[in-house]
C-alpha cells in the first residue's frame, strides 16, 4: 500500500452509538484531509420551549432530552432550582437522589460497555454476535444493566423518563422492604461487578497516549457524581456559576451540536475524565483493584474508558449499598418549594460527563430562559482531535476497512450521546 | 446468522426525531433481549449494531417524530419496504415534546442561535409518522414500556392483530386501588384524559398524571378543565396542562385552544 494513497471513507450513519452522527474521512498522498464526526440529529429546541414554563414541571421536560440518562437531566435541574430557592431538601433525599443517580450510571455504563463498546474489541458487529463467544459476560452485562434499571425504579417508578423527583425532593419515598430487597440484590452484584472489571482490565486496547485536559467535578470526600466544584487536570477548581468564564462553545456548520472549549483548546468529560481527577476518592480496595489491574491514573489513552466505566459500576454499587445501609423512610420526601426570581445554575456528572444547567425564573416561577451543556457537546472537539492523532497512531496505510473500524472504535470510546447534544442551545456568548 | 434466519421474520427499528428512550424497551429487555433476536431477525436498528435501512422487512418499528426535509423522504422508503409499521411512543404518534415548536417560529430561533443556520435542515413543524404514510400500528407513550412492544412482536409471530388498551389511566388507578389525587388531594391530574398503558405510575406515586401516554378514547377534556379551574389553575396554567409531552395531539391541543380562548376573553 503506498504512502499517497487517497481513501475517502463515509460512515453514513453510525452504528451503536445513541443518535444519529456520521463519520467523513479523506486522505489524500498521505495526509488527513477532512477529518469530522458529523452531527446531523435534528435539534429539538428544549431550551427554547422551556421558556413560559412553571419551574415545577421543567424535571419531566428536561428528562426527555435523553431516554439513557434523564437522571442526570432530572436531578441537575432540581438541584439548580432548590439552590435558587434556597431550600434544604435534607438527608434523606440528598442520600436518595445518589442512590437513584447511581442506577443510571450502572444501567448506562453497563449497556455502553456490552451493546455499544466491546463488541468492536472482539472483532463482533454487535452484542448479539459478542453473546455467542462470551456468553457469560453478556449475561452477566445485561444483569448490571437491568439491577440500574430497578434502582431507577425504585425511586422513579420506570427507568426510562422515571416520574419520582420533583422540585425539593421525591414525590414518595419507597417503603422498606423493597429497600431491602434492593440491597440484596446489590450485595450479590458486588462480585459481578468485581470480575467485569477484571474482564475489561484484560481486554487488550490500542496503546495510546494523549495529551488533553480533563474536566470533572470534584467533592471535599465524595466521588463526584450529583455534586461537587466544577475542577480541571491543570488545577481549575471554581463553582457551577463559573462555568461560562471559562468554558466556550461556538457553532461548526458540519453539525447540529455546538463544540466546547476550555481555554481555546478541547477537553475531556466522560468516566476517564472523572478517574484522572478523582482516583484518590475511589473507597481503598477499589483503588487496590485498580492497581492489581494494572490501571495506572491519570491515564491519556481514551480506550480505557470501557475500563473506567467498569470502574464506576463497582463503585455506583457501593455507594448504593452504602446509603442505603439503614434506611428509614422520612416523615415526608420532599420540602414545599416557594420560587423566588433569579437565576438557577446546577451541575453534575451524567454518566457520560459534566451536565450544566443554567435557569432565568421570573416571580411567579416561570421559567425566561434557559441555557443546557451536555456532556457529548463538550468531548465533540475531543473526538475530533481524537480521531487524528489515534489515526496517525494507528497509521494511515491500514486497509479502509480497518481505518474505517479504528474511527468508529475511538468515537464509541466516548459513547457519544448525540440525542443530548443537539437540543438547542442558546449561544450566549460574546465575542 | 443461525441457519434458520430466513424464516424468521425480519425486524427493523428505526429512529428519527427522539430522544432515543422507545429503543430501549428493546435495550432494557435484559437477557429477553437474547430470545428476542433468536426469533427474529433484526436486520436494522442502528443503536444496537445491525444496519441496512433499505432491507425489505415484515416489521418496522419506527421511533420518533418527522423534523427535517430528509425525514420526509426516508419515511416513505421505509413504508414502501415494510410488511407492517408500527409507530413507537409520543414522538412517533403524536409528535413529540419537539411538537412544542410547531406554535412558533422555529426558523427565527435557529437563525438567532446557530452560526451556520443554513447548515441546519430543520422543519416548521414536529409531526407524527401517520401525517406522512400509512401506519399500521401505534403504540402510545413516553417512553413505550417493553410490554408494549412484546405484545405487538408475539402477536405478530401467532399471526394476530395486536390489541391496544384505549381507556383511561383512571381505571388503571382503580385496578391497582391506588387513591385518586385529583378527588383525594386536589392535584391537577391528566389521568381522566389520558391513555392507560403505564400501569398509572404517576397516582402510584402520590402525584399528578401529566399525559405521557396521550390522549384516552372519547375523554372529556371540557370537565377536567373545568375541574382544574375550580381547584384554582388560571386558563394559562390549564393550557400548558395540555401542552406537553403531547401537545399535537389533537383532543389536547383542542383543550389547550380553548383554555386559552377562554383567557383571552
Ligand atoms: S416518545 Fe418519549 S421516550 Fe419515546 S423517543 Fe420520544 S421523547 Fe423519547
Ligand atoms: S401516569 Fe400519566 S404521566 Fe405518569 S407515566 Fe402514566 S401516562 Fe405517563
Amino acid at each position: 500500500m503506498s504512502e499517497s494513497r487517497n481513501v475517502s471513507i463515509r460512515v453514513p450513519v453510525l452504528a451503536r452509538v445513541e443518535g444519529e452522527g456520521a463519520l467523513d474521512l479523506v486522505i489524500e498522498q498521505g495526509d488527513i484531509k477532512e477529518l469530522r464526526l458529523r452531527i446531523f440529529e435534528p435539534p429539538r429546541f428544549f431550551e427554547k420551549f422551556l421558556e413560559g414554563r412553571h419551574y415545577a414541571e421543567v424535571p419531566d421536560f428536561v428528562a426527555r432530552i435523553c431516554g439513557i440518562c434523564p437522571v442526570a437531566y432530572q436531578v441537575t435541574a432540581a438541584q439548580a432550582l432548590e439552590t435558587l430557592f434556597e431550600i434544604d431538601i435534607g438527608p434523606w433525599a440528598r442520600a436518595m437522589r445518589r442512590v437513584f443517580y447511581c442506577g443510571e450510571w450502572i444501567q448506562s455504563h453497563s449497556l455502553h460497555i456490552h451493546l455499544l463498546a466491546a463488541p468492536d474489541f472482539f472483532g463482533c458487529g454487535n452484542a448479539i454476535e459478542l453473546a455467542q463467544i462470551a456468553p457469560e459476560e453478556v449475561r452477566r452485562g445485561l444483569r448490571l444493566q437491568a439491577l440500574g434499571n430497578e434502582l431507577m425504579e425504585l425511586f422513579g417508578a420506570r427507568s426510562v423518563h422515571p416520574v419520582g423527583v420533583r422540585v425539593g425532593g421525591f414525590h414518595a419515598a419507597p417503603p422498606p422492604e423493597r429497600i431491602h430487597a434492593m440491597r440484596e440484590k446489590l450485595a450479590a452484584a458486588l462480585p459481578e461487578a468485581e470480575a467485569l472489571v477484571r474482564w475489561t482490565a484484560g481486554i487488550a486496547l490500542p496503546p495510546d497516549a494523549q495529551e488533553f485536559v480533563s474536566v470533572a467535578l470534584r467533592h471535599p470526600v465524595d466521588y463526584a457524581i450529583e455534586h461537587g466544584e466544577i475542577a480541571a487536570s491543570d488545577g481549575l477548581l471554581i463553582e457551577a456559576a463559573a462555568y461560562p468564564e471559562h468554558f466556550v462553545e461556538h457553532h461548526e456548520p458540519h453539525s447540529t451540536a455546538l463544540f466546547s472549549s476550555y481555554q481555546g483548546r478541547p477537553y475531556l468529560v466522560g468516566p476517564l475524565a472523572r478517574l484522572n481527577l478523582n482516583r484518590d476518592r475511589l473507597p481503598d480496595d477499589v483503588q487496590a483493584l485498580l492497581a492489581e489491574t494494572g490501571f495506572a491514573l491519570p491515564s491519556g489513552n481514551v480506550f480505557q474508558s470501557m475500563l473506567a466505566r467498569a470502574v464506576e459500576i463497582l463503585l455506583a454499587l457501593r455507594e448504593a449499598l452504602r446509603l442505603l445501609a439503614d434506611y428509614h423512610a422520612p416523615a415526608s420526601p420532599w420540602v414545599d418549594a416557594t420560587p423566588r426570581a433569579g437565576v438557577a445554575v446546577g451541575g453534575t456528572e451524567a454518566p457520560r460527563g459534566l451536565l450544566w444547567h443554567r435557569y432565568e425564573i421570573d416571580t411567579d416561577g416561570l421559567v425566561r430562559n434557559a441555557r443546557i451543556v451536555p456532556p457529548t457537546a463538550q468531548n465533540q472537539a475531543r473526538i475530533e482531535a481524537d480521531l487524528r492523532l489515534s489515526l496517525l497512531n494507528f497509521g494511515l496505510d491500514h486497509a479502509d476497512d480497518a481505518l474505517r473500524l479504528h474511527c468508529e472504535k475511538v468515537i464509541r470510546n466516548y459513547d457519544p450521546c448525540i440525542s443530548c447534544a443537539t437540543h438547542f442551545l442558546r449561544l450566549n456568548v460574546s465575542r | 446468522m443461525s441457519a434458520n434466519a430466513s424464516v424468521r421474520p425480519r425486524v427493523a427499528v428505526h429512529k428519527f426525531s427522539s430522544c432515543d428512550g422507545c429503543q430501549l424497551a428493546f435495550l432494557n429487555l435484559g437477557e429477553d433481549l437474547l430470545t428476542l433476536a433468536s426469533r427474529v431477525d433484526l436486520v436494522h436498528f442502528a443503536e444496537a449494531g445491525p444496519l441496512d435501512a433499505d432491507a425489505e422487512v415484515d416489521v418496522a418499528f419506527v421511533e420518533g417524530s418527522v423534523s427535517t426535509p430528509e425525514d420526509l423522504e426516508r419515511i416513505q422508503r421505509i413504508r414502501a419496504r415494510s410488511r407492517v409499521l408500527v409507530a413507537i411512543g409520543a414522538c412517533a404518534v403524536s409528535g413529540g415534546i419537539q411538537g412544542l415548536r410547531n406554535g412558533a417560529d422555529s426558523a427565527s430561533w435557529v437563525a438567532r442561535i446557530y452560526d451556520h443556520p443554513e447548515a441546519i435542515a430543520s422543519l416548521e413543524h414536529s409531526t407524527p409518522i401517520a401525517t406522512h404514510v400509512a401506519v399500521d400500528f401505534e403504540l402510545w407513550g413516553c417512553p413505550v414500556t417493553g410490554t408494549q412492544v412484546l405484545g405487538v412482536v408475539n402477536a405478530l409471530l401467532l399471526g394476530v392483530s395486536p390489541r391496544d388498551n384505549a381507556d383511561k389511566v383512571c381505571t388503571e388507578c382503580k385496578r391497582q386501588g391506588y387513591p385518586c389525587v385529583l378527588v383525594a388531594r386536589g392535584i391537577p391530574c391528566m389521568g381522566p384524559v389520558t391513555r392507560a398503558g403505564c400501569g398509572a405510575l404517576c397516582p402510584g406515586l402520590g402525584r399528578d398524571c401529566y399525559g405521557c401516554f396521550g390522549p384516552a378514547e372519547s375523554a372529556n377534556t371540557d370537565a377536567l378543565s373545568a375541574q382544574f379551574a375550580r381547584l384554582g389553575l388560571d386558563t394559562q396554567a390549564i393550557a400548558r396542562r395540555f401542552q406537553s409531552i403531547n401537545s399535537q395531539a389533537p383532543m389536547f391541543r383542542q383543550a389547550a385552544d380553548k383554555a386559552r380562548a377562554a383567557g383571552n376573553e
